[in-house]
């Protein structure tokens, strides 16, 4: 199933691009709306191959949630696009009165998630999208970790029935699914085995882990990765089973340490089988714009913070 | 008479605004809660749609080929209440469960537990917004039903009106109409002493021209003209129309017209005696 590390790097943007073109050719209910970032997110494709399935909405993203719930009631399948700043922060109330409650099928892309959004800085990061849009009950918050997750969260997305949100990122990832990767809703993918500590990783803070944890194995220690694609629902098993078998878990994700997969996991952990566990994320501050490395560094989620976070961790057990 | 109303009908929409009125005060009476200023005012245009206008059958609520209703100052939802139950989607004697724990009547509008209601409102400027996807939804899908969505004038302070002012207008939805219950008053407002209020928003009209729309301005208690400018809407292509309906907050119950304080006031045993009479005298 997984392929390995590779070096090739293949955009999230370019397989949502040929998946959504693919959906609205296939699904005549399938519309696009997009809050005027086409050529950002991609879908601009839609626009210029499959026009009468492209919705410009304009910048005006609450009007176009409130819209798309309408739309939805028709009997239409709208799929939403814009920076996951601007739909979890910008248009929540809209989403969760319009669309969460009366659970309406309606698709939410949110682009530019996390921290590397292309030097743009803090008012189009969303650090805090997880968060918000998994308290939302109905809500199902998915974070596909390469380019060949991201085809399989929407593909599922589209038959599903009811509100989805997926947490896209800007830049190329290393691929780490291979086709015939089978995508399944509150079901975690153990990437890495390992015995000493789990890392339990999302969306673009998978790579980074696998890339701790082969760090980490040289150094001789042993360390298992579990990548949760479905972050609501969350598959409580496979983190009870990770706490079972290696007493320690590690957290990472590109996203606030509050209200994100790890408070996620650790609610599952605290309920159930607490054992010693750290968090990888940003810790409760505000960010700025600058080079990806750069970014990774200063706001102590490389690689290398994961690293650490295992370290540290181990010495709790 | 216009000829597009008889007088039978006339007089059945004239019967069924005085019930309707009856049963919001004896609702929110019966309920110790609720929004009585903006009900009241909404009620004739209300009454209108339901019995006149709007092609529904609370027989079959679902229907895809129905017309499409969104209450968008989702706060008056007990006047819609009181007119759904007169239309027969469900028990009058119902109503009394308004705004108690698991009724079907929410304070704001669920249209997941409630047949006859389009869409989820309460939050403001939200309404009309998904109004225009409903309206776009039957363009893209070749349904000839129409969408209706009345908002409030303290409800257009929300830049999200506007918002949906614009897409719709781009969008040519002439199969949209929207009716502004103008009643010139919000829950608080400002003015210079606390009797005086300022209007919400003013010269409405003027400012949905210039956002592209059919503008036909009315008095939103007048049966004829309420029917008039509905039937005038249907014959409206490229745009979208907005009725303008100038109401009085309260209206019916002279105590209660015109004062931001009945935005919300329960009314006392004597006060219901006294609303009851005025509205059975069809004042």
């Amino acid at each position: 199933m997984r392929t390995l590390l590779s070096d090739k790097k293949v955009s999230m943007r370019d397989a949502l691009s040929e998946t959504i073109l693919k959906l609205t050719q296939e699904d005549e209910n399938v519309y696009v709306l997009d809050g005027d970032l086409a050529t950002s997110t991609k879908i601009d494709i839609v626009a210029n191959e499959n026009p009468d399935k492209f919705l410009q909405m304009g910048i005006a993203e609450q009007n176009m949630m409130s819209a798309a719930a309408g739309l939805a009631t028709t009997g239409i399948q709208p799929w939403t696009f814009t920076f996951a700043a601007f739909l979890a922060k910008r248009a929540i109330d809209q989403i969760q009165v319009q669309i969460a409650q009366p659970n309406l099928n309606v698709k939410m892309v949110g682009g530019y998630s996390g921290l590397l959004t292309g030097l743009t800085g803090k008012t189009h990061q969303a650090l805090e999208d997880i968060a918000i849009f998994r308290s939302l009950a109905n809500m199902v918050v998915l974070a596909p970790a390469d380019a060949t997750e991201v085809k399989k969260v929407m593909e599922f997305a589209h038959q599903y029935e009811g509100p989805v949100y997926i947490r896209l990122a800007r830049d190329a990832y290393p691929t780490l699914f291979s086709d015939n990767y089978n995508f399944e809703l509150g079901k975690a993918v153990t990437l890495k085995e390992g015995a000493d500590v789990t890392i339990i990783s999302t969306g673009t803070q998978t790579s980074r882990s696998l890339e701790a944890a082969e760090k980490l194995e040289a150094e001789g220690i042993s360390v298992a990765v579990v990548h949760m694609p479905s972050i609501k629902p969350i598959d409580k098993e496979a983190i009870i089973k990770a706490a079972e078998t290696t007493g320690a878990i590690v957290t990472a994700e590109e996203h606030s340490i509050i209200g994100g997969l790890g408070s996620a996991v650790a609610e599952v952990l605290v309920e159930e089988k607490p054992v010693p566990m750290l968090r990888v994320g940003v810790k409760d501050r505000n960010s700025e714009s600058g080079p990806n490395e750069q970014m990774l560094e200063k706001y102590e989620i490389s690689s290398n913070h994961v690293a650490q976070a295992v370290k540290e961790v181990l010495k709790k057990k | 008479m216009s000829n597009l109303l008889s007088e039978e009908k006339l007089q059945l929409l004239k019967e069924k605004s005085i019930e309707s009125r009856k049963l919001v005060v004896h609702t929110v009476h019966n309920a110790g809660a609720g929004h009585i200023g903006g009900p009241m005012s909404a009620v004739d245009v209300l009454i209108n749609l339901y019995f006149n206008e709007m092609n529904v059958n609370p027989e079959d609520a679902r229907d895809e080929n129905r017309d499409r209703f969104v209450l968008s100052k989702g706060h008056s939802a007990v006047a819609l209440y009181t007119v759904l139950a007169l239309k027969g989607y469900y028990p009058i004697k119902e109503l009394d469960t308004f705004d108690s724990m698991d009724s079907r009547l929410q304070a704001h509008p669920d249209m997941n537990i409630l047949p006859g209601l389009d869409m989820s409102t309460g939050s403001l400027g939200q309404g009309i917004s998904a109004a225009v996807g409903m309206a776009l939804g039957a363009k893209l899908k070749n349904l000839d039903f129409r969408t209706y969505c009345m908002i409030g004038d303290g409800e257009s302070q929300e830049g999200q009106v506007w918002e949906a002012a614009d897409v719709a207008s781009k969008y040519k939805l002439d199969n949209l109409v929207v009716i502004l219950d103008n009643n010139k008053l919000q829950q608080f407002g400002w003015g210079e002493n606390y009797d005086e209020r300022e209007v919400p928003v003013a010269n409405p009209g003027e400012r949905w021209k210039a956002f592209g729309w059919n503008v036909i301005e009315i008095d939103g208690h007048d049966h004829v003209e309420i029917t008039k400018a509905l039937s005038e809407a249907r014959t409206v292509s490229g745009k979208p129309t907005i009725i303008v309906a100038n109401t009085v907050k309260g209206k019916g119950v002279s105590f209660m017209e015109n004062t931001h304080r009945w935005h919300s006031r329960v009314p006392t045993d004597e006060e219901f005696d006294n609303a009851v009479q005025e509205l059975e005298a069809g004042v």
